[in-house]
């Protein structure tokens, strides 16, 4: 499978691998959606798991966004992961899998990474109106977006 | 019940504008408490300016459902569009209870992160650790010694039992049965006791550690296991008694926020609902993990994926972890408890997936490593989270009770939920 995908893409899969018996290939942003869809209807990829990101600030390219797929058919588990840098778009896999609304929707209150053609990209669990994304490595663990609260709750700080 | 619901369908509408106008007086206190929210902004996709024919004479409405309700199971708001009695669609407002957990764990050690994810889905605490310890042992490449193994299934399915009764009477309790919230509360009990006897708590127990277990078993564990699966095994029976071939249980249930397999696995769901939709599929078996490879169990399922299904999928449930845990209870093998684990836990650079089968389904946790004694990232997928977006399409074209009816049968944890 994955030998025909590289030869489909060439470069576009920039790596294939398994670690600890976990298989997970890292592709361009570019194709992110075309092998998306090829995993779901030619492989039987149909349930997506999750997605989610890390924050590599240090890095050009600071996020790693990720989905885990799994096949009801193979029993099988594969990671596709991209990197892209800050401000990147991404293209929504919510036509592919309807489960990816609330998980992109999750992505992007955590770390502020922007889906293109999400039906309704807007925070799901900080309320609207919250500034700062948490879940990237520059915001603190007590930080706190002191204005909405002092707005919202009407006390001076949440700490 | 359901004679109830027929007679609110009826209703004439003379009577329909005054509960209107209550309910919209309703609407507008609750939006005053949050004065730069605008209820419509969250409702983009409900397509507002369609009329809906069936029912001509009445107005649409908006309302909001908790977050201060007893039955949205937690603090969990739901702002529904209505047509009188019938559901247009719903837009779920989460995050109440949100408490970065995952956030939390990049400034925790792997050991001292372990406690924290107990009070994700609070019911079902011993599942959470287990799921986070065996992600953490994958990743460090060791294997919990055959005894930790069969104690970790006899903890997590006593467990399953405690999550599944707790459901069993709050959800009857929402659709308006009292009786079995006393009973399976009485026989939850049992099993809360076992816990304290083993690890000291009864909710948030902590039970496991990196590498196995920390406790060993107490004098008569076995024994109190083997009198607490004589005590329950009759009791179960009774809980059908009481709503199997109930009349309203069945009117409530039946029918009632039906899903098909296909819109499950599009959706992402896991769990009973999965499997009440006829899917064959539980985690233990498909992938099995701790010792579940030893026991011999069916994976139950369902045929209409409706509230009924549903139910009668987590009894039997009930039954197959019974049935588990009375395998298990008498070959515990001897040994060690606790696998060779370094004292300080420095997982070599790299990530790993790692997931079980909670009571609510699909339980994950992925974890990437730096290198250091601090996880670099913890993502958790919480079942719970990725269930409750069926519940929009679970409802629509259905009545406002209805809509009780299927959250409690999704069986979420906002605790979960939210992190």
């Amino acid at each position: 499978m994955l030998a025909k995908l590289k030869e489909q893409y060439g470069s576009g899969i920039r790596e294939t691998s398994t670690y600890l018996g976990q298989n997970y290939m890292i592709v361009e942003p570019s194709i992110v959606s075309e092998v998306l869809q090829i995993l779901r209807d030619e492989h039987d990829f149909d349930y997506c798991v999750d997605i989610t990101a890390v924050h590599y600030p240090q890095r050009e390219k600071q996020f790693d966004v990720l989905w885990i797929l799994y096949s009801f058919l193979c029993n099988e588990r594969i990671r596709v992961k991209i990197m892209i840098a800050d401000g990147e778009m991404v293209s929504s896999s919510d036509p592919i899998w309807p489960t990816a609304n609330w998980l992109e929707r999750e992505v992007f209150d955590m770390f502020g990474i922007r889906f293109e053609g999400h039906p309704d990209l807007k925070r799901i669990l900080l309320p609207e109106g919250w500034k700062g994304h948490p879940l990237r490595k520059d915001y603190g663990i007590i930080q706190q977006d002191q204005e909405w609260v002092q707005i919202n709750l009407g006390i001076e700080s949440g700490q | 019940m359901g004679a109830d619901q027929l007679g609110h369908r009826e209703r004439p509408m003379t009577n329909g504008t005054k509960t209107d106008e209550m309910e919209t007086g309703q609407t507008k206190a609750s939006t005053a408490t949050h004065p730069e929210k605008d209820p419509a902004s969250y409702l983009s996709h409900l397509e507002l300016g369609e009329k809906d024919q069936t029912f001509l004479d009445s107005d649409e409405l908006i309302i909001n459902m908790g977050p201060q309700h007893p039955a949205t199971h937690g603090v969990l708001r739901v702002i529904l569009k209505l047509d009188g009695e019938k559901v247009l669609g719903t837009e779920c407002v989460i995050g109440y209870l949100h408490r970065g957990v995952e956030k939390i764990a990049e400034h925790r050690t792997y050991a001292m992160f372990n406690p924290y994810v107990d009070r994700m889905d609070y019911v079902a605490a011993v599942s959470n650790g287990l799921g986070y310890c065996e992600a953490v042992e994958t990743l460090l490449n060791v294997q919990a010694p055959p005894r930790a193994n069969y104690i970790r299934v006899i903890l997590t399915e006593l467990n399953r039992l405690a999550s599944h009764m707790l459901w069993l009477g709050t959800h009857a309790l929402d659709i308006g049965a009292i009786t079995p919230l006393f009973y399976t509360f009485r026989d939850r009990e049992e099993i809360l006791k076992i816990f304290e006897k083993y690890c000291g708590a009864r909710l948030t127990t902590h039970a496991f550690r990196i590498g196995g277990c920390l406790y060993e078993t107490y004098d008569g564990f076995e024994q109190d296991v083997v009198k607490f699966l004589n005590f329950v095994t009759p009791k179960i029976g009774e809980y059908e008694e009481l709503l199997t071939t109930n009349r309203i249980w069945v009117e409530r249930t039946k029918g009632v926020g039906k899903i098909s397999a296909e819109d499950c696995v599009a959706l992402g769901v896991t769990g009973p609902v999965l499997r009440a939709s006829g899917v064959k599929w539980d985690l233990r078996k498909a992938q099995p993990y701790a010792a579940y490879s030893d026991f011999e169990f069916e994976i139950p399922i369902g045929e209409n994926g409706d509230t009924y299904d549903r139910y009668l999928v987590r009894m039997q449930e009930m039954r197959q972890s019974l049935r588990i845990i009375r395998q298990a209870v008498g070959k515990i093998p001897e040994g060690p408890i606790m696998a060779k684990v370094p004292k300080v836990i420095k997982p070599p650079v790299g990530e790993i997936y790692h997931s079980i089968e909670a009571p609510k389904g699909e339980l994950g946790y992925f974890i990437v490593s730096d290198g250091s004694t601090q996880p670099y990232r913890v993502r958790v997928r919480p079942p719970s989270f990725v269930n409750l977006q069926a519940l929009d399409m679970m409802v629509r074209g259905q009545l406002v009770a209805d809509v009780i009816a299927v959250i409690g049968t999704l069986d979420i944890v906002l605790g979960e939920v939210d992190r």
